[in-house]
């Protein structure tokens, strides 16, 4: 056809037609396959709002139904590898194998959802709330005894938990109101290798009350916290003499410590994970890098 | 008067005209076959030729390997981060189209674009099985679906779905082994993707190719729209030189010849067009410039003795030189002005610059990401760790031994931990891969790091062997006062 043979719309802009060309006819057959399609999908598909909810389709798609298949497949996937890392010794599990690699991944996630509360979501622990980074464990840093930390709990009402108490002193009026500011002194001097009064977290002490002290702390302390003061980690009892204080390591926190005594608790993680969670959950502690 | 009182009698929509275009010889035309070897040669025959990087790398001198995120290019291979020159080259096939379309319009249209290339193949093909121009409109025509005509389109169809069976089997050779992916393909082993690209772009090359032809330069493409804005009136277009041919009509003896123009209206321009238009109402939006009018109307004009040029390449500048009488410019004049030239420019600036970047890279390279939750650790003894995340790439073919360590202060250490063994400061990193390593970086209690709220310090990773190293620049957060 001809330019010449097409009629315009009469609109003229200086001199400019505007033709009036007509649609392509396949044009108009998409328009009506957009339409039927889109009934079509209204019927066949969530679509419509009402009141409350929407209208389900026929399919009866949906995603809630699509992220259950997706959860259910990738459980089926890893059903074998999950089984293995139940399983296994936790100790000898090969580092890069892959159960290993699993188990760490895993175990991250489950911090994440359980642990990251208290611990923070980068394991750093808060004040009361271990540190999981550092080299300083109180029930022990190596993978077997985090794993038997993750799966019993600490302080919890569970027999296996991992239990110590440490007596109120003050609040019980097992010292007198001198003894104790002899021992804080002490305990605080066990962290100042250089004996200058101030420890390896900045807390200041008396160093004559702190001499005065030793004899209080081998009588009433050393049975836990070990003579020289580093700790047993077979009591959960705190090494007083490294730069880690779980609540503080300044005169107030440490006096408040010894009068009325410590009672942190963990949940027996065992009761609600399954084995291959907990051993997960203990790979993953173990390789943040202050595992032994 | 204004005509808008007169309602428009034409119909709202219309069927699409099928267009028949005719065979024609001719420099352009021959130019259109070379081009058209060349791009289609280049397309189905490069996924096939080898290039030897070594035993642990692929063989094929160009595949988009997307599962292992490698692009290899004969001696080059692009990794992920180095998107860059992805984005370099496609700014530069941009420039080049301004380039090409202001000094000589469309020109990508009528000769390069895949859409031309591929409908060129198609209609080469429907000419073979049917017959040119006079025949294939008979078939058209014939209401009687008579055993000729069932015979005639069943093999016309076969071979065009072939042809588009061709088309995306070569593209899917391009993303993996192409020998192996033959062998799986023909005994059906082959990845279900893979059946389905090629069953996808069989259906839209022969959709668009062979079916919808000019229709998708028409109405689908935007390019025609936007290119518009490439060109002035030095751009060289085809164009029909109406103060030559008009008024047209037939030359017969005795009727008038003499006070006709050089156009015996023989059709032949409007016969051959492939978008179905007349070039003689003047440039309009369909012309993709394929200049195959230009050899129709060149043939005309020697068999009936009158110069050639009748309809040519031209500018809009020449119009009023020639009705004047005067000589148009010549093309070196057309191509050279200020815009080419800036385009030009451009366009080896970003060529030059991606050269020098592809040049200088390292086979190394190393990525730094802090560990900030916490900022830092304090360890039993008064000490500060930071915890860094690298990414160490090694672009060779072979497994290398990198050695990482820190400058800038010399009380810092660096540690390197493998998930959970200790690895020292070395750690083997496999051929062409990248490893995650966990950095341990300590400033002993009380050292000036471990007081001080930042210390600024460089990671510096090197190959033992080569002695190849990159540095990354990075920050120690230490316990402040």
């Amino acid at each position: 056809m001809s330019k010449k043979d097409v009629e315009t719309t009469g609109h003229s802009w200086d001199g400019i037609e505007e033709l009036n060309n007509p649609l392509p006819r396949w044009w108009l057959i998409i328009w009506y396959i957009c339409i039927v399609w889109g009934i079509a999908y209204t019927i066949a598909m969530p679509a419509w709002p009402l009141v409350k909810g929407a209208t389900a389709g026929v399919l009866g798609w949906s995603t809630r139904a699509q992220v259950a298949d997706k959860i259910a497949s990738f459980e089926e996937m890893n059903a074998a590898v999950n089984a293995e890392l139940a399983a296994a010794d936790i100790t000898t599990i090969e580092v890069g194998s892959d159960v290993h690699n699993y188990g760490v991944n895993m175990g991250a996630a489950v911090f994440r959802a359980n642990c990251s509360q208290c611990h923070g979501s980068g394991a750093a622990g808060n004040v009361g709330y271990p540190n999981l980074l550092d080299n300083d464990w109180l029930w022990g840093g190596t993978i077997d005894e985090v794993a038997y930390t993750v799966q019993h709990g600490v302080r919890n009402e569970t027999d296996e938990a991992r239990y110590s108490e440490m007596p109120k002193f003050g609040a019980d009026e097992l010292l007198t109101e001198e003894e104790i500011d002899q021992v804080v002194a002490f305990a605080m001097s066990l962290s100042d290798p250089e004996g200058d009064g101030t420890n390896l977290v900045g807390g200041t002490y008396d160093v004559d009350l702190a001499s005065a002290g030793a004899e209080v702390f081998e009588i009433n302390c050393s049975s836990c916290h070990g003579e020289d003061g580093t700790g047993d980690i077979y009591q959960g009892a705190p090494n007083l003499t490294d730069a880690i204080w779980l609540y503080g390591g300044d005169h107030d926190t440490v006096y408040e410590t010894v009068y009325y005594a410590r009672f942190g608790v963990m949940p027996a993680w065992g009761q609600r994970l399954s084995q291959a969670e907990v051993n997960a959950a203990a790979l993953y502690v173990h390789q943040l890098g202050g595992g032994q | 008067m204004s005509s808008t009182d007169t309602p428009p009698e034409e119909k709202l929509y219309a069927s699409r005209e099928p267009v028949f275009p005719r065979r024609v010889k001719g420099k352009f035309r021959n130019l259109k076959w070379i081009i058209m070897a060349i791009t289609l040669g280049i397309y189905y025959l490069s996924p096939w030729i080898r290039w030897n990087r070594g035993p642990e790398l692929p063989d094929q001198a160009i595949l988009i390997d997307l599962a292992n995120r490698r692009f290899f290019f004969f001696w080059i291979e692009i990794w992920p981060h180095e998107f860059y020159f992805i984005a370099g080259l496609l700014i530069m096939a941009g420039l080049g189209l301004f380039l090409f379309t202001s000094a000589a319009g469309r020109v990508w249209c009528g000769y390069a674009c895949p859409q031309t290339v591929w409908t060129d193949l198609f209609i080469l093909v429907e000419r073979w099985i049917e017959g040119d121009r006079n025949a294939r409109l008979r078939l058209h025509r014939q209401k009687k679906w008579d055993f000729r005509k069932v015979r005639l389109r069943a093999i016309k169809y076969l071979s065009w779905i072939l042809i588009g069976l061709a088309t995306g089997g070569a593209w899917v050779f391009y993303f993996t082994d192409a020998p192996t992916l033959l062998v799986d393909l023909v005994t059906g082993h082959a990845h279900p993707v893979a059946y389905l690209t090629m069953a996808i772009l069989t259906a839209t090359t022969v959709f668009f190719g062979a079916i919808a032809r000019e229709q998708i330069c028409i109405y689908a493409c935007p390019w025609p729209r936007i290119q518009a804005a490439m060109m002035d009136e030095d751009t060289l277009v085809v164009g029909y030189r109406h103060w030559r041919g008009e008024p047209r009509g037939k030359h017969r003896k005795g009727a008038g010849a003499e006070n006709l123009g050089d156009c015996i209206d023989c059709m032949a321009c409007v016969n051959v067009c492939p978008m179905g238009i007349d070039i003689r109402d003047g440039q309009q939006l369909e012309c993709i410039t394929c200049a195959l009018c230009i050899d129709a109307c060149d043939e005309m004009m020697d068999k009936i003795g009158k110069p050639r040029g009748l309809i040519d390449y031209m500018a809009l500048t020449d119009e009023p030189r020639e009705i004047a009488g005067q000589e148009p410019k010549p093309v070196w004049k057309h191509i050279f002005r200020p815009r080419t030239i800036l385009y030009t420019v451009l366009w080896s600036a970003v060529g030059f610059a991606l050269l020098f970047a592809l040049f200088i890279r390292a086979d190394i390279d190393m990525t730094v990401a802090p560990v900030r939750n916490p900022t830092y650790v304090l360890q039993s003894d008064g000490a500060i760790r930071n915890i860094y995340d690298l990414r160490l790439r090694n672009k060779h073919g072979e497994t290398r031994e990198f050695r990482v360590s820190v400058t800038g202060n010399d009380t810092l250490t660096v540690t390197l931990q493998d998930s959970d063994t200790d690895a020292g400061d070395t750690i083997p990193v496999d051929a062409d891969e990248m490893r995650i390593v966990r950095a341990y970086v300590e400033a002993p209690a009380g050292s000036e790091p471990a007081m001080s709220d930042r210390t600024e310090f460089t990671f510096w990773v090197e190959d033992d062997v080569s002695n190849e190293r990159v540095s990354v620049d990075s920050v120690f957060n230490g316990r402040g006062q």
